[in-house]
């Protein structure tokens, strides 16, 4: 009984090593220990992470779906059982409606935008170049700050009359300082702050995935008469592929999930136009006092990210993820 | 396998014990006795200059003669002490004494019974304070709370721009006012400061146009008919409309909020603006987020809302409010001693000295150091109506959306006749 069961487990198919054993009935016996100990291994390692995880995760689900049926204002308990209304006043709401569009925007622009030019830089510095952990480091420096810091930071850059923006814009004859003000250029200022915070993280990994490809495959197309850029689009580009998928989905529920840099830089506002479904369930739950609204939309939310992520774990990262996940661990 | 049960019996405890001091917030029982050692946590919004350092120094001297209350003292900035109420009152765990306006907010915390009845404990002195400034805090002729200060909204203006660009006198009309913007801005003034990032600073336009097209009756009427889809109101939107047709506002001002170095109180108080609708507070923050951190001195005036022509209210009805405190359910014993300290004349008058706090206390209004604050208080004391700001008297749902759909107007981007369908519908529903 004291004797670690995978020891024997290990030792089952090499019974030349085997120590003498008692008799082969007990040897066997032995042999079949394992499952049962292997269960209460699993027990202990699983049981903290999963106590936190029902608590701060499973739990939090379980009441804003609970919460979302009702109207509630957040004091007491939810009495006033309304069914699925707050779901359907959601999806007439236009300013959820725009939430969804501008989330929509946004992923398309970090997609068509921001990655390209991150994985741009990245090839960039990895080619010999004078200077070229200054740059890294220079790149990757904003992801450093924290979301507040950023958003204070461009806050002041872009302040009528007073900001960095305004003065290097005058210079330029254009105006820079109502960007933030103006409900047509808002949405775009947002997702410039928002790359410039990020861009420096999906740069530094596709930098890794790029030093990860053996220079032999690229020389070995340009041996081969392949242009720089044939050799880019169908050697490395390929090769990169599970550092692009995986930024992708990093990039789409960040975005789901965008709040703290609007909330700082806009406040959602001017007139909702830089509004996103976590700025609007702030707005609802902790200004409007509508709680059970507000966790419809935060139900919402979460719908979205994980039908999502379940999508393109089992579609686009299939093959990323083989082994990992499809098989429970191990190829068999 | 022992150890690895007891192991996880041990986790198990573990995880259940944080679970429970999680669920029931680590509550901590509060004596009810004065005189019993006890912590009264105080949540206030003078954050900055001057009242800051009062309230500190009127700490000190309670805790120095009564030795066993320890004051923990949070003061925050005013939106952020909103965000966190919010969540202490949904956990149930207000702070003891806390910022309170009164209205509509106050009467759901009442609700939530998150907020202790003080009728009894400010029976004998509440009768030195002004009527008007008790109404807020009085919710089915019980107190909740109690005002330290005690204002109104009105145009403050600096006289110097208003000189330059050839205003012999303060405008006592809309149409008034309108020419006066015009001339400013022929002189190439900004006429207006706003911040649009913070909504409430514009409902005040609104709400002050609907009081004196329709009377200060036509708010209440409207929110006790659940709707405001009438003609005063929509009058009050197209008179407002009018003021934003002409562009008054400083550049981005969609952008700026009220305290910030770039903002509306910033603008006034760097001689940026020539005028803003704001409450008693104004000169004082004015100076605070001025880069001079003195703000405009001598220089600033103040007028109160003109009236518009044919309109039913009368320039001595006011809009406005004050600032008071709350105690919470599970205030310790001393917390309404302490605010009855914090109340008396003398320490109201040391607050009204500040120029910051109009004073609430009749005896203090004496104290009281500038000809602003003075022609205020004056103008409050002959007042024939008052009006709590909106966002504050009504229910937060429909408080709020007053304040969106004002800032969507001030936008461009909906008429004076849909504001008051959007507010109606939140109305119907609150």
């Amino acid at each position: 009984m004291t004797r670690p069961s995978t020891v024997s487990d290990a030792r089952r198919g090499d019974p030349a090593t085997d120590p003498p054993a008692p008799g082969p009935g007990t040897v066997r016996q032995r042999g079949r220990q394992p499952r049962p100990g292997r269960g209460g291994v699993l027990a202990i390692f699983l049981t903290p992470a999963l106590v936190l995880f029902l608590l701060l995760v499973v739990a939090p689900i379980l009441v804003a779906s609970y919460a979302s049926l009702y109207k509630w204002n957040g004091f007491g308990l939810p009495e006033n059982f309304i069914g699925l209304d707050n779901y359907t006043r959601a999806f007439q709401d236009p300013t959820f409606r725009g939430d969804l569009w501008r989330g929509f925007v946004l992923v398309l622009l970090s997609l068509v935008v921001q990655l390209p030019a991150a994985l741009a830089l990245a090839m960039l510095l990895n080619q010999p170049l004078r200077g070229r952990a200054a740059y890294r480091l220079i790149f990757f420096a904003p992801y450093v700050l924290s979301e507040v810091t950023t958003a204070v930071l461009f806050d002041l850059v872009f302040s009528p009359n007073r900001g960095l923006g305004d003065a290097i814009a005058t210079w330029l004859s254009a105006d820079a300082g109502t960007v933030f003000a103006d409900p047509d250029t808002v949405l775009y200022a947002v997702f410039l702050v928002v790359s410039w915070k990020y861009f420096g993280l999906y740069m530094m990994l596709f930098l890794a995935a790029r030093q990860g490809i053996p220079k032999e495959l690229s020389e070995a197309a340009v041996t081969d008469g392949a242009s720089a850029w044939q050799a880019f689009r169908h050697v490395t580009l390929p090769l990169l592929g599970p550092t692009i998928r995986i930024s992708v989905f990093l990039s789409v529920i960040g975005t789901i999930q965008l709040f703290d840099m609007v909330w700082v830089l806009t406040r959602g506002g001017p007139i909702h136009s830089s509004e996103t479904m976590a700025v609007t369930m702030y707005e609802y739950g902790f200004r409007r006092f509508e709680v059970g609204y507000a966790s419809a939309i935060s139900i919402v939310m979460f719908l979205l990210s994980l039908v999502f992520a379940l999508f393109y774990q089992r579609i686009v990262l299939r093959r990323d993820t083989a082994g990992a996940i499809t098989n429970q661990g191990g190829p068999r | 396998m022992t150890t690895y049960l007891s192991r996880r019996t041990l986790l198990g405890l573990a995880g259940a014990g944080a679970g429970a001091c999680l669920l029931s917030a680590c509550g901590d029982d509060e004596p009810s006795d004065p005189n019993a050692p006890q912590t009264i946590n105080w949540w206030h919004i003078q954050n900055t200059e001057p009242m800051l350092p009062v309230w500190a120094a009127l700490a000190n001297e309670y805790k120095a003669a009564h030795p066993n209350v320890t004051l923990d003292i949070q003061p925050l900035e005013n939106e952020a002490f909103k965000a966190k109420l919010t969540t202490a009152t949904q956990a149930g765990d207000p702070p003891d004494l806390f910022q309170s306006w009164g209205g509509g907010v106050l009467k759901q915390q009442v609700d939530a019974g998150l907020v202790k009845d003080i009728t009894d404990d400010v029976k004998p002195w509440i009768g030195g304070l002004l009527p008007a400034a008790l109404e807020p805090y009085t919710i089915d002729g019980k107190i909740y709370g109690v005002p330290f200060d005690i204002g109104m909204v009105g145009f403050w203006y600096n006289k110097d721009l208003f000189t330059r660009a050839g205003i012999t006198a303060a405008p006592t009309t809309w149409t008034g006012l309108l020419d006066a913007v015009r001339q400013l801005k022929a002189a190439g003034i900004t006429p207006i400061a706003l911040a649009g990032k913070d909504k409430w600073p514009a409902h005040y336009y609104w709400s002050y146009l609907a009081m004196r097209v329709g009377g200060v009756g036509a708010l209440q009427k409207a929110v006790d008919d659940k709707n405001f889809d009438s003609p005063d109101l929509v009058a009050a939107g197209d008179r407002l409309k009018e003021l934003v047709d002409l562009q008054p506002f400083q550049k981005g001002f969609l952008g700026a909020a009220y305290g910030t170095p770039d903002g509306q109180a910033a603008a006034m108080g760097n001689g940026g603006a020539a005028m803003e609708l704001m409450g008693q507070w104004a000169p004082a923050v004015q100076a605070s987020s001025s880069t001079s951190k003195k703000g405009l001195g001598d220089k600033l005036g103040f007028f109160p809302f003109p009236t518009v022509d044919g309109g039913k209210g009368a320039t001595t009805e006011v809009f406005g409010g004050g600032n008071g405190f709350a105690i919470g359910k599970d205030a310790p014993a001393a917390t309404a001693d302490f605010l009855k300290f914090l109340l008396s004349a003398d320490n109201q008058r040391k607050s009204a000295q500040t120029g910051a706090v109009l004073p609430t206390v009749r005896e203090a209004a004496t104290a009281i150091p500038d000809a602003n604050g003075k022609l205020l208080a004056e103008t409050l004391a002959s007042y024939t109506g008052f009006q709590l700001y909106l966002d504050q008297a009504y229910a937060p749902a429909l408080g709020s959306q007053i304040n969106d759909s004002v800032a969507e107007l001030v936008a461009g981007n909906k008429s004076p006749a849909q504001i008051v369908k959007d507010i109606t519908q939140v109305a119907k529903t609150v």
